[in-house]
């Protein structure tokens, strides 16, 4: 009840006609900053974080907030009509929505992308909402050996990710692991993989320069090669007609909505982890959960529910050790710490008691930016869908401009550029050879935060590997990694046998 | 279709001036001001106390409108601070004047155990010194152990399955932990986690035993009642933790602090290196960073310029007898 009273005061601050005006325009600006390679919602908050001085604390953080959400919405616009991902946490979404756009289904695309986010947000809130404190204490709880076993159960996910062909599947991951361990050592510090001396590898591979490359660069190639040029330019007309015929299709997509919202919010509230891992996970979840997982990545509607929901749950998710421990969950929850350092308020396990205001008005906010980030999405895909009637001549260029931009955005330096362009010709290659890619980019990913939690694990157990069975939250989660590494091995040997 | 060529042909232009204007103003760099965003290196990761203290910084420059152009911050945690300082030390062109890093004793540290990384501190640019952090012994409330006493009982009885969270590899936080194993005779296992942040919630979350975070790291826990200072690392006893005695009235004179200054790329200008002294002198004297400095129990008066550098070349060898004495070097 207590909580009905607190959230109704939220909302009564989030109405305040002031902060309904940012939230209108934070969604809006968020949108933009999301569908834009290279700049997600990190930058946009980073940018106008100064601008929040000039407006209440509360209306401030509220402001964030909705760009937060905003730019998560728009992540899948270019990931869809482009190919490239707009932000790291919709490369997911690229793996079927770009597909679907392919054979004309755009529409259907965007419009999933926009209710997956929103099913997401929402639940995710609710969830925020009610069991803020006690989740609190789960994150809490989750120590490096948690961690692993959670990685392992991603990393399992992954076999189940790349087709039939399973030992491909492996090299992938293992092309994926080898990039991620370049650079230096976690632990002791020491360089390592720093290939020919070149000092842009101490830095590491950036996971966005690897899938803008891939995907972005590799698109171009291949479409060059698969049409010679000559784009058949699908005409598409969005009508209210067959944007309810879309609706009603999603039907399908409820069960993998729940799931990616579930898989996404928890993911998020664990410190780390963040939006980017806890989509990638959703989608091998939800491809290997279906009946049909091999027609994922070729435009399957379920492949771009499930990190949409997954990615917007997560943010959500990402606030909670933000909120209550002053760990951030993401790079932008992080932006949205120092922000509240500023403001004067202290985040850590007090706040929700000594500043409800603030927490409350913001909850309350995150229901109405989640409202509007849907209507004002919704209400640009038929601006978005132009995007399909230019000529791929002139497309292409604009192309490699954005994948340029993008990869040279998050770390500033040209060699990430000119890795980029040599990781789209690998790609393309891979794409020919039927190596799927999926597996490499989420190797890329999770490989450094699984490599940090074993060994901190093996230190803390004196190099014994019976600690991620003694401790029992990650031993359940050790057991279905397990189950879900060998269930496609079974599959893959019982079919071969059937042959 | 207008509207995108329109659209394009105007991201287009807007390049075409940003280029031109930027070309134009590096000709003209006499009296110096930054020309284009300055990247603000972080050698921690996101959420610990130097994480936190650059945000600070970067919104107190943003609020009183100290610089014509905003400060970005890049957390580059790896390897102990070694992935800050190779990307300080490979800088060059304009990006030498447009980059400033936040940087503790991991600055002295990580140079001296990595000879082969080619870093000497003692060619990077002072720019400022604005406070020193203070360090305090932390158990979590749920272990019982009100004392420092009750901490050595328990620690040596848990032998080496007493694990102690800190940031980095021999770094501050591995320091005073070898100090205590060596002073103490205990055989504390240390666990290096990226960010004291991190740290901090490992112990709230009961997956360490001990940590010896600095006050603004664990406040918020503290506030809260999930943990308990033991003892501080400090020649006083700090004003918010009055309880907790310092090592010297244990019976051990130890006193370990550590610097939160602000460092230039070796091979900044002087007219550069002069523009971001008075910024940086003006950010101490804010309302903002005072109020912070007091709020987080931070010691340490404003540095710059050579006697900056000098407390460098003191604390320098003051790491280097600390690291041979673990067998570090």
């Amino acid at each position: 009840m207590e909580i009905i009273n607190h959230l109704f005061d939220g909302f009564l601050i989030a109405f305040e006609p002031l902060n309904l005006i940012l939230i209108v325009v934070g969604v809006t600006v968020g949108l933009f900053i999301g569908a834009m390679p290279g700049l997600g919602s990190v930058n946009g908050v980073a940018i106008l974080l100064p601008m929040t001085f000039l407006v209440p604390p509360t209306s401030a953080v509220i402001f964030l907030g909705a760009i937060y959400y905003g730019a998560m919405y728009g992540g899948a616009i270019s990931s869809i009509m482009l190919g490239i991902p707009g932000a790291s946490t919709a490369v997911a979404t690229t793996f079927d929505g770009r597909p679907m756009a392919r054979s004309g289904q755009a529409d259907a695309a965007l419009i999933a992308a926009a209710t997956a986010s929103f099913v997401g947000g929402t639940l995710s809130v609710v969830l925020f909402t009610m069991f803020a404190p006690p989740l609190a204490k789960v994150a809490l709880a989750f120590g490096s050996p948690e961690e692993f076993a959670l990685m392992l159960l991603a990393f399992a996910t992954f076999i189940g990710l790349g087709g039939d062909d399973i030992p491909k599947t492996f090299f992938s991951i293992f092309i994926g692991l080898v990039l991620s361990a370049v650079g230096l050592d976690i632990v002791s510090g020491e360089p390592r993989l720093i290939f020919f001396d070149i000092p842009g590898f101490f830095h590491g591979v950036n996971f966005l320069v690897l899938a803008i490359g891939i995907y972005g660069i590799g698109e171009i190639l291949w479409t060059l090669e698969t049409n010679k040029g000559e784009v058949e330019v699908s005409r598409l007309d969005l009508t209210f007609k067959k944007f309810v015929a879309n609706m009603i299709r999603l039907k399908e997509t409820i069960v993998t909505m729940l799931m990616g919202s579930f898989l996404g919010f928890f993911v998020g509230i664990l410190p780390a982890a963040g939006a980017t891992p806890g989509s990638l996970m959703a989608y091998g979840v939800a491809k290997t959960m279906d009946r049909n997982p091999e027609t994922f990545g070729k435009g399957n509607i379920k492949g771009v529910a499930a990190p949409e929901s997954a990615n917007n749950a997560a943010s959500t998710g990402s606030m909670l050790p933000m909120l209550t421990l002053g760990i951030p969950g993401s790079p932008t929850t992080a932006i949205l710490l120092g922000g509240m350092v500023i403001w004067g308020l202290e985040p850590g396990p007090r706040l929700f008691t000594d500043q409800t205001e603030f927490v409350w008005g913001l909850i309350a906010s995150l229901y109405a930016a989640n409202l509007l980030s849907l209507l004002v999405n919704l209400a640009f895909i038929p601006a978005f869908i132009w995007v399909l009637r230019i000529p791929f001549t002139i497309l292409a260029p604009i192309i490699f401009i954005l994948c340029i931009v993008g990869g040279y955005a998050p770390t500033q330096d040209m060699h990430d550029v000119w890795l980029m362009l040599l990781f789209g010709v690998v790609g393309y290659l891979m794409r020919k050879l039927d190596y799927p890619m999926a597996p490499t980019v989420l190797a890329i990913v999770l490989g450094p935060l699984a490599e940090t939690s074993l060994r901190q694990s093996l230190l803390i157990s004196h190099g014994s590997a019976a600690i991620f069975v003694e401790r029992p939250i990650a031993a359940a989660i050790m057991a279905c990694a397990l189950i879900l590494l060998f269930l496609p091995l079974l599959k893959f040997f019982v079919g071969k046998r059937k042959k | 279709m207008t509207t995108l060529k329109k659209t394009v042909t105007v991201t287009l232009g807007a390049m075409v001036l940003a280029f031109l204007s930027f070309t134009q103003v590096q000709i003209a760099a006499a009296d110096f001001e930054p020309k284009k965003p300055v990247d603000f290196v972080i050698m921690a990761g996101k959420g610990g106390g130097a994480d936190k203290m650059a945000r600070l910084m970067q919104t107190i420059i943003e609020k009183h409108e100290l610089s014509g152009k905003p400060f970005v911050p890049i957390n580059k945690p790896g390897g102990s601070g070694a992935e800050a300082l190779i990307h300080m030390n490979n800088t060059s062109g304009a990006a030498q004047d447009h980059t400033v890093m936040v940087t503790l004793n991991s600055f002295y540290t990580t140079p001296l155990r990595q000879a082969n990384l080619g870093i000497d501190i003692s060619t990077f640019t002072p720019v400022g010194r604005m406070a020193e952090d203070t360090f305090l012994l932390w158990v979590n409330k749920d272990s019982g152990i009100t004392d420092f006493d009750g901490f050595v009982a328990a620690a040596k009885a848990a032998g080496e399955d007493w694990i102690m969270a800190g940031t980095g590899k021999a770094q501050e936080d591995q320091l005073i932990t070898d100090f205590l194993n060596r002073t103490y005779d205990l055989n504390m296992t240390y666990v290096p986690y990226k960010g004291g942040g991190r740290v901090a919630k490992e112990l709230a979350g009961n997956n360490a035993h001990s940590t010896v975070n600095n006050p603004s790291e664990q406040l918020g826990f503290y506030e809260a009642g999930n943990t308990v200072p033991l003892a501080a690392f400090t020649q006083n006893r700090l004003d918010k933790f009055p309880d907790a005695p310092t090592m010297g009235e244990l019976g051990n004179e130890f006193a370990y602090y550590m610097q939160r200054s602000v460092v230039g790329p070796p091979g900044m200008s002087a007219e550069a290196a002069a523009y971001y002294q008075a910024l940086f002198a003006k950010v101490f004297e804010t309302e903002e960073w005072q109020k912070y400095r007091t709020d987080k129990s931070l010691y340490g008066d404003f540095l710059t310029g050579d006697a900056l550098k000098d407390y460098w070349m003191t604390e320098r060898s003051i790491h280097e007898t600390m690291l041979k004495e673990i067998g570090e070097i």
